[in-house]
């Protein structure tokens, strides 16, 4: 990707003295300011998109406090909240993706792949199943299951440092065995119970209020600082231990710190929507190629997957009407091809 | 991939005397092998959710009087094993012949996607064509398979195919295809509940009918995949030595794509995606045959559906009089033997 033509100009901003220097990348700046100018954007039609519509128009009047009573209560009370689960799920999984894929140093190193997502569908469907359990303990299954597996994947795919494509592989064995446990899971359930897990394990924002969001905003709020401050550090760990070693990076540091926020920013965005598929995997690539930095970058992987997150489910809401399918089977589907894309694109460049 | 650690057998210095000697052993192990299928399908037979004595399944059998105990034997435990034998043999083929054509060992027709690619052709046509008939599942299923075959081979990088890739594009059409199913029977609850049971990879709905149905697919996968079993040989050693030995090589990979896909798609239209079957034998068979096809695919389908039926008659016992899909207990015994496999093999050859 990157041909000597097609590098990145950089700008360094400095203080006077030279005591204080930044580095502006701006395509990157202007990438993300359209970036979230698309996640808003997107975000303002899926409020007015439902059973009753509402025109970009009238939303915006509304949410600045303008409105008639009755758009007023919809858009606060029932969509506004989806819409901020929906950018939030986004933007944590689309950071979380670029911080694994950046400790992995490939691009397929993302929850997906190692099998978080049949892992926590298991731990949901056994609490709906088996437990009849509350929404509340759906979500504490899930994050469960989750991370139980991601561990499991990981320990097993150990032999004396964990190599990418066995970690791939042996994810791909493990999301196998989990599909069985949870088809048999489905085939035990009653009907009114598969409906509810079905929509649950694909991923789903219907239903969400502010009991959701408030939560997985403080989440965001902690994590995403504490990740963004090791950003720099980072990128320096792609280029090998010994190289960030001798730049004065504390490698084994950066690198645990990263994975922790990581999961567990992945962990609060399945327990608030179910595990959404590929997000994590897309986003870090798709803001990589549009930014045309040589790595995948933190803050624009997250307005990618913000962005990526509410127009899949503006997608799935227009295509097949408001509340039928949930944004995760979009989300699978479009993530899918872009996987194949992938895997065509590497090839030509000979890198698998 | 054949195995090319272990030295090629016939190489030693009286060379007809060991080649006979070792054909003598394969084919005496052949009969073991019958011998040992044979039992589990009497198992089969004779286990279940209804306990009937040993001389009542006999006589269900050879004496149909049309007795509560007959009926059970006839239509429904008679049935049920022979497709587990059908489907099994199946499977096994297909996946030996899948391993031999890409040269990767973890090749396998449900993991490769072939089998999401009948599923979703199936809901497609039950949605979208309000197709009713078993007889036209099995012809979409099979235009499914054979579509998702082609394209996971191309996608996989054909000749030069690794695992790896192959293992990557086989889970990217399944995940494409996967959420194309679900969006498709979420929007259509009739259809997820008809679709939730085929999807597990059970043998419980099997009857006369179906057998009947997908054997001659059957038949003509197996009879193509045997024929291509010299030419696999050739091709195990590389395209140039197989072009140079006079394998023709276009024509073998189209033979053997069309025996994987009647294969496959009959066997997942019969009883739904069952995964690992033929991921797990052909790696067993090459233990005890060597690296030659022409033993491996009549050691596989003997001992591809002694594993199935084994499978089914566990799923049966471990949660009787309820019964444990046969899909999920594969998987669950299957999923280990891959991850051991991804394991053992030097990152050199993944």
């Amino acid at each position: 990707m990157s041909a000597g033509s097609r590098e990145a100009k950089l700008t360094t901003v400095r203080t006077a003295r030279g005591g204080l220097s930044l580095r502006l990348d701006a395509r990157a700046a202007l990438v993300g300011a359209a970036l979230l100018l698309v996640a808003l954007a997107a975000g303002v039609v899926l409020v007015g998109t439902g059973d009753y519509a509402i025109a970009p128009g009238d939303v915006l009047r509304t949410l600045l406090g303008h409105g008639n009573p009755g758009q007023d209560f919809i858009i606060r009370q029932l969509r506004l909240p989806r819409v901020l689960v929906a950018l939030l799920v986004g933007a944590a999984l689309g950071m979380a993706g670029a911080a694994f894929q950046t400790v992995a140093r490939n691009p397929l190193g993302s929850p997906d792949v190692i099998g978080f997502g049949q892992g926590s569908a298991a731990g949901a469907l056994f609490v709906i199943v088996v437990l009849h359990g509350s929404s509340l303990a759906v979500s504490a299954g899930a994050v469960t299951g989750g991370l139980l597996t991601g561990l499991a994947v990981y320990l097993l795919a150990w032999q004396r440092g964990v190599q990418g494509y066995r970690l791939v592989l042996v994810g791909i064995g493990g999301s196998a065995i989990l599909a069985a446990v949870n088809s048999y899971l489905l085939v035990k359930a009653n009907f009114v119970d598969v409906a509810r897990a079905v929509i649950w394990i694909s991923g789903s924002l219907d239903g969400r209020d502010w009991a959701q969001v408030w939560p997985l905003l403080g989440v965001c709020a902690v994590l995403m600082p504490l990740l963004l401050a090791q950003g720099r550090d980072l990128r320096i760990t792609e280029m090998g231990d010994d190289a960030a070693r001798a730049l004065g990076v504390r490698v084994e540091r950066v690198r645990f710190t990263a994975v922790l926020c990581a999961v567990l920013l992945t962990a609060a965005a399945t327990a608030a929507a179910g595990p959404i598929a590929f997000v994590a995997l897309t986003a870090p690539q798709l803001a990589r190629r549009l930014t045309r930095s040589p790595g995948v970058g933190l803050l624009p992987s997250a307005l990618m997957g913000a962005a990526l997150l509410v127009l899949a489910d503006l997608a799935a809401q227009r295509a097949f009407g408001a509340g039928q399918v949930p944004v995760g089977v979009a989300t699978g589907v479009l993530g899918g091809g872009y996987l194949l894309w992938l895997l065509v694109q590497e090839r030509r460049a000979g890198r698998i | 991939m054949v195995d090319q650690d272990s030295p090629p057998r016939a190489a030693a210095a009286p060379r007809a005397e060991t080649a006979a000697r070792s054909n003598a052993a394969r084919g005496a192990g052949l009969l073991v092998a019958l011998a040992v299928l044979l039992a589990v399908a009497a198992a089969s037979i004779a286990i279940g959710a209804k306990d009937i004595p040993p001389h009542e399944v006999w006589h269900g059998l050879f004496h149909y009087a049309g007795s509560d105990d007959d009926v059970v034997v006839r239509k429904l435990r008679l049935p049920r094993t022979l497709l587990g034998l059908l489907v099994g043999a199946a499977l096994g083929v297909a996946g030996a012949a899948m391993q031999a054509l890409t040269r990767n060992p973890l090749a396998d027709p449900g993991l490769l996607g072939v089998n999401a690619g009948a599923a979703a052709a199936v809901v497609t046509a039950i949605s979208f064509l309000g197709v009713t008939s078993p007889t036209a599942y099995v012809w979409c299923a099979l235009a499914g398979a054979a579509a998702v075959s082609v394209l996971v081979y191309a996608i996989g990088g054909s000749r030069s195919a690794t695992p790896v890739r192959l293992a990557l594009a086989g889970t990217a059409v399944t995940a494409l295809l996967q959420g194309w199913s679900s969006a498709v029977q979420l929007t259509d609850s009739v259809a997820l509940d008809r679709m939730r049971f085929w999807q597990v990879g059970s043998l419980a709905s099997a009857d006369m009918a179906t057998v009947r149905r997908i054997a001659p697919f059957l038949l003509v996968g197996a009879v193509l995949a045997f024929a291509a079993a010299r030419p696999l040989n050739a091709i195990a050693l590389g395209d140039d030595t197989a072009r140079g030995l006079g394998a023709r090589l276009t024509s073998t990979r189209v033979t053997v794509m069309a025996a994987i896909t009647l294969l496959c798609g009959a066997a997942t239209a019969a009883c739904g995606p069952i995964v690992f079957v033929g991921l797990m034998v052909p790696h067993v068979v090459r233990g005890i045959t060597g690296p030659d096809m022409r033993w491996i695919l009549p050691y596989a389908a003997v001992l591809s559906p002694v594993l199935l039926l084994g499978s089914d008659v566990l799923g049966r016992l471990l949660t009787r009089p309820a019964e444990l899909q046969v899909g999920i207990v594969t998987a669950v015994l299957g999923g280990p033997v891959f991850i051991a496999l991804v394991r053992r093999r030097k990152t050199a050859e993944l």
